[in-house]
């Protein structure tokens, strides 16, 4: 809402002048502090001091250049400028705003001396663009023409702005609240602000010479549907001559950002912008049944609006949550046929133009949410719906009919044609009478929620003048609040409770100390966040941050096999899905990076994950789980990386025995069943990555039961391995191996973990066993170092594959595998004969059990 | 050395300028010595069993006692003096190897190649984790709900009816899933869902914050992306007024801020809150003089908050005449480009290993 200050100043006696830059900011400041919140200050007419009217002696043309012409001006006391100009628009004789030499135009161009094609230019002729004045750049600004062979009577030399009467202005650019409807007009600034400085208000109040017939027997008005349209007043103005507007309106609609069309459409927008109230003229001569008709639409009927597109109306099934028999109101002549779209914009067929002679004005109230909707999926928003959806005031319709009267009438007389003829009354249809909003309100009630310590008589005095009027009432320590007609947004005591508030000022409320009475801390999974963020970051992985609303086919190269749950609105049709894993957002985070030279990195992400599942009912519902990714892309092998890394997690998190199941290894069912799509939804998948370098991360205690079967989908964590190179190639990553770490945040959570309790360390000396066994290539090192684990029993502190050796000396097919184990008691040093059993032990399980030879 | 005068002198076997020149040959030899082995034998010539000084020694027992007393102290100090001398000497010569073979470890601390360097969390985990403990602080719980919602949770029990313009499907992602009795499901818009589960929930009083994603149909640009993150507030307690709205916002800003910063409440409007009011901060640039930042205002607007609407206690079944509260809300990601000078908001999503190692 562009709010100009000597429009506000007309309306209540606002101190402040507009060349007092100090004195504008205070005001700005108060509007915000009253939730008119300014988003720009403009500074209007400045500049026009210096530029000065001048006459056209002369017109030349330029050699060699056809698009520009030598003018000379007089700039009166015989003064004559020489300048270049491109437009065509005016002849000798005429008169024209002239920036001479030294001038700076509205917005800061300075004018200087130029040359152009050898001619120099002293100044510059003006349109009414670059004067600020208007959008109109079409030609220069042509103030008056020679009438009758005798040149215009004007003061050369003069000021534009002492000529035009526009002194300085400033425009306030304000973002109005949607409970707000009241501000979106002159007069509702102008009370908030009369109300804060403590002075009146003063409503404009339309005189006119109304003369017979009356309104009511040149034409009626009809409201079919009530629920569309409360009220419905009209008036008629008849022997009407094509006039512009003063130079005052045009430019107070210029600087509201409307653009000036005649006397009529003029005081049309005029009205709205001044009372809020959006009304419509149409050429009641134009109007079948000479009137006008409120009903719903009917589906599929159609009308061109004055923008000259077709609109279908009626036709649109009812939104979820919508009632069915939401319509759209149109507007009817007596013959039942569409002339306008209620509330949103009026039809081409009954447009105002220069022969028009009579003009019905439609001034009324229509439901807000009905203009709202059918703004909304007409995708036509105006001046009038965005008014209308938000609400306007039901008691200010005469007001307004009477106001544009008046002001088509002072129109027409400024332009020194015949006003037209006011028909007396209004023509007018009720359907529901309005009745204003009656509320109690406790005072106690309002200083409790705003922790002030206000008298009910000082509310009241807040409140009565943005136009509540109070009493106390009945019952004891209440006030009895009727909500003025314009604020329709007021329903309930809490209401009011913001407009005392507001009114008081938010400023003046004093802050207050509250302190909770508990104890804050982080829960346990934002703590495992916390935890697992510090240490990636400690093994050199940065956090990415990548989108959750991705595209399909992204998703399903990078593996993903479960259902995607689909925006039924997505913006671009390319992206369209809500994620279900991570790894196609990382890896194309690593093609950005690989090809700004940076491809050697490691990222990760924690963030949502989505799934559609279908219920036993068949509704499809939302599967949203927290995921951990980590992508491992330094020029080392990507699985040991992984592995490598998944250590240091799984050492830093504390967690006991999550063991690594890795398909396609033989004697190892589970593993190679594991292979299959487990599950639905989220389930942790190995889809994506390398075939025969990826393992599921399964917890322990479980993985023992699970023996021979598949995992079961609660007890998987995540997947770790490398990506498949097909899916790297899929995103542009050639000739290299890349890392992958996924794992269920919630599962993660639930893993076991290291007892509590301290373990005693031993204060004896340890003694070390290297066994290096020769195994198949299809026994996991795992199940090695198990077997080994168990054999040692008790005294075994530590045990680790410290070497894998392939080559001559082995049988193919084999690979040698050496540990080293740790020995320790805690109550006695080992003795030689202890530490040769354990060995001996630990060789025959190993050799027994699965096929293996220690190496000499 | 004391010398002792007069006729009766002991007879000695050795002249004082004998002793001295054996004294003076043998501190040349030790001195000349450069390195281990030479000092060995140095210190050999000097006292070794065949040296003058021992051929002296040796002749003692031949002496009148009163002489060989005189004469045994002298040469008795006279070895002492030597043997001092050699101890020094090998000193001096061992610390002179080491240091000449630690010179040969030498290594140039700035010509070392590679090491890892740390990774960076991202900024704007940087930020949320900071807003988190400030309310933790506090005594604020972390609460935390899903991002894809039903309109119950992300609308109707805020307060935002079927016919809201914010219900359309211009600003909100709806989803193709099937929600019960007619509910859709979408992506929640803002943070303040989780006000609704915490209310639901049914343990009173509140004192919580709710950071996390939440999504919005705006084109991705310098400003604005699709995908962003809030943080919410909830307090609900007996007798909680805007002024304790008032103070909580100023206290938190401080803490986030430090000292220098002001808070102001102006009247806004969100149907969830009731008064509501936007929260600004003094500008952080021109310290309240007014620059481009703040567009001379020398206020930033850093978010929305206000008196929880009696009609959010209604709908999720508490008492609005017992239990009052206030509710505040602000973008995360607006918070850090703010405070970091970030320019534009893409950044975050490039996932620029350039950007990311900045914070």
């Amino acid at each position: 809402m562009r709010a100009p200050l000597s429009w506000l100043r007309e309306l209540t006696p606002l101190a402040t002048e507009p060349g007092d830059s100090q004195a504008v900011a205070e005001l700005a400041s108060e509007l915000d502090s009253l939730g008119l919140v300014v988003e720009k200050v403009d500074r209007v007419g400045e500049g026009l001091d210096e530029v000065v009217l001048a006459r056209v002696l002369e017109i030349s043309p330029i050699a060699g250049a056809d698009r520009i012409r030598r003018v000379v001006v007089d700039r009166g006391e015989g003064e004559t400028v020489e300048v270049v100009c491109g437009a065509w628009n005016f002849e000798e004789g005429d008169v024209v705003p002239l920036a001479p030499v030294g001038s700076e135009l509205p917005g800061g161009f300075k004018i200087e001396r130029r040359k152009m094609r050898g001619q120099v230019s002293n100044g510059m002729l003006c349109s009414a663009r670059e004067l600020a004045l208007s959008e109109d750049h079409e030609g220069i600004l042509v103030l008056a023409r020679p009438e009758g062979g005798q040149p215009a009577s004007v003061e050369l030399g003069q000021s534009l702005g002492e000529h035009l009467g526009i002194g300085r202005d400033v425009v306030f650019d304000l973002d109005i609240e949607t409970n707000r409807p009241d501000c979106l007009s002159m007069l509702g600034i102008a009370r908030d602000l009369a109300a804060r400085y403590g002075l009146p208000l003063l409503v404009p109040e339309p005189v006119l010479a109304e003369s017979e017939p009356a309104a009511a027997s040149l034409a009626s008005v009809e409201i079919e549907a009530p629920e569309l349209c409360s009220r419905f007043v009209a008036r008629v103005l008849t022997g009407l001559l094509p006039a512009l507007s003063p130079p005052l309106v045009q430019r107070r609609l210029h600087l509201a950002g409307m653009r000036p069309i005649n006397h009529v459409v003029d005081a049309s927008n005029y009205v709205m912008l001044e009372l809020g109230q959006p009304n419509h003229p149409y050429d009641l001569d134009q109007l079948g049944g000479r009137g006008l008709r409120v009903r719903a639409a009917h589906p599929g009927e159609s009308i061109v609006t004055l923008d000259g597109e077709a609109r279908i109306l009626g036709g649109r099934p009812p939104r979820g949550g919508e009632e069915a028999t939401a319509k759209d109101a149109v507007i009817c002549n007596l013959n039942d046929l569409p002339v306008g779209i209620a509330g949103v914009m009026g039809g081409r067929a009954s447009e105002i133009g220069e022969e028009t002679s009579s003009v019905l004005v439609e001034v009324a109230h229509f439901d807000a949410l009905a203009v709202g909707r059918t703004s909304r999926h007409l995708g036509l928003r105006t001046e009038a719906s965005a008014r209308f959806e938000r609400g306007v005031d039901p008691e200010g319709l005469e007001r307004a009919a009477a106001r544009f009267c008046e002001l088509v009438v002072q129109a027409a007389v400024a332009a020194g044609v015949e006003p037209p003829k006011v028909a007396r009354g209004i023509a007018e249809a009720t359907a529901v009478a309005f009745a204003p909003t009656r509320l109690e309100v406790r005072p106690a009630r309002v200083n409790a929620l705003l922790g002030t310590s206000l008298g009910a008589d000082e509310m009241v005095a807040l409140l009565s003048p943005v136009g509540y009027r109070a009493q106390p009432s009945e019952e004891e320590g209440t006030l009895e609040i009727v909500v003025p007609s314009f604020r329709p947004d007021v329903r309930a005591e809490v209401d009011v409770v913001e407009e005392v508030a507001r009114t008081y000022g938010y400023r003046k409320i004093t802050p207050t100390e509250r302190r909770s009475p508990m104890v804050g801390r982080l829960e346990r999974p934002q703590q495992l966040r916390r935890r697992l963020r510090r240490v990636l970051s400690g093994v050199g992985a940065h956090e990415a941050w990548t989108t959750s609303i991705v595209g399909a086919e992204e998703q399903l190269l990078a593996g993903v096999r479960s259902e995607l749950v689909q925006l039924a609105n997505p913006m671009v049709a390319e992206e369209n899905v809500m994620r279900a894993g991570l790894l196609a957002g990382l890896l194309k985070a690593l093609r950005y990076n690989a090809g700004h030279r940076n491809g050697w990195l490691r990222l990760f992400e924690i963030g949502d994950v989505f799934a559609a599942r279908t219920n036993e009912e068949g509704r499809r519902l939302p599967d949203e789980r927290e995921m951990l990714a980590v992508l491992l892309a330094r020029e080392d092998d990507g699985a040991a990386q992984a592995v490598q890394v998944w250590r240091v997690l799984e050492d830093a998190l504390g967690l006991a025995g999550v063991r690594l199941l890795q398909p396609g290894l033989a004697g190892d069912e589970a593993g190679d069943r594991a292979g299959e799509d487990l599950g639905d939804g989220l389930e942790p998948r190995l889809s994506g990555l390398h075939p025969a370098r990826a393992a599921f991360l399964v917890a322990d205690k479980e993985a023992a039961r699970l023996e021979g079967s598949r995992p079961a989908d609660d007890v998987v964590l995540g997947v770790l391995g490398e990506v498949d190179p097909e899916v790297l190639a899929a995103f542009g990553l050639y000739d290299r191996r890349v890392g992958w770490i996924a794992l269920d945040m919630g599962r993660l959570l639930s893993a076991p973990r290291r007892p509590e309790l301290a373990a005693p360390v031993s204060r004896y000396p340890s003694s070390d066993i290297d066994l290096a066994f020769s195994v198949a290539e299809e026994v996991p090192a795992a199940r090695v170092e198990e077997t080994i684990a168990v054999a040692a029993g008790e005294l075994r502190e530590t045990l680790h594959l410290f070497d894998v050796y392939r080559g001559p000396g082995l049988e193919e097919g084999r690979r040698s595998l050496a540990y080293r184990l740790r020995l320790v008691a805690q109550d006695r040093t080992l003795t030689d004969d202890e530490v040769a059993e354990v060995r001996r032990r630990c060789i025959e399980a190993v050799e027994g059990a699965l096929g293996a030879k220690l190496r000499a | 050395m004391s010398q002792t005068a007069g006729g009766d002198d002991p007879v000695l076997p050795f002249t004082p300028a004998e002793l001295a020149e054996i004294e003076a040959e043998a501190v040349a030899a030790v001195a000349a010595a450069a390195d281990l082995a030479a000092l060995e034998e140095a210190e050999r010539l000097a006292l070794g069993k065949r040296s003058r000084f021992s051929l002296l020694y040796q002749q003692l027992g031949q002496l009148a006692p009163a002489g060989r007393k005189e004469a045994g102290q002298r040469l008795h100090q006279l070895r002492r003096r030597l043997e001092d001398l050699v101890d020094e000497r090998r000193s001096e010569l061992e610390a002179a190897g080491r240091l000449a073979r630690l010179r040969g470890d030498r290594l140039d601390l700035t010509e070392v190649v590679g090491g890892e360097l740390a990774g960076h969390l991202h900024l704007v985990t940087e930020v949320r984790e900071q807003l988190e403990d400030i309310f933790v602080g506090m005594g604020y719980e972390i609460a935390e709900g899903p991002e894809v919602e039903t309109d119950w949770y992300n609308f109707e029990a805020l307060n935002i009816g079927p016919d809201h313009p914010a219900r359309g499907s211009t600003d909100t992602f709806f989803l193709e899933l099937d929600g019960a009795q007619g509910e859709s499901y979408l992506l929640r818009t803002q943070t303040s869902p989780v006000q609704i589960h915490l209310l639901e929930r049914g343990r009173l009083p509140i004192y919580a914050v709710a950071p996390g994603r939440t999504y919005r149909r705006d084109t991705a640009d310098a400003t604005h992306l699709p995908g962003f993150h809030q943080i919410e507030g909830l307090v609900v307690d007996h007798g909680v007024t805007m002024g304790d709205l008032a103070g909580t916002i100023e206290t938190f800003i401080r803490a986030l801020f430090g000292g220098e910063v002001s808070t102001r409440l102006r009247p806004a409007h969100f149907p969830f809150t009731e008064p509501s009011a936007e929260f600004e901060i003094s500008c952080q640039i021109c310290a309240g003089a007014g620059c481009r930042t703040c567009s001379m205002t020398g206020w930033i607007e850093l978010g929305g908050c206000g008196m929880v609407h009696p009609n959010v206690f209604v709908a999720t079944g508490v008492d609005p005449e017992e239990w009052t509260g206030f509710a505040f809300g602000f973008g995360i990601d607006r918070l850090a480009i703010m405070r970091h000078g970030i320019a534009d908001l893409r950044s975050f999503v490039e996932n620029d290993v350039r950007f990311l190692s900045q914070f």
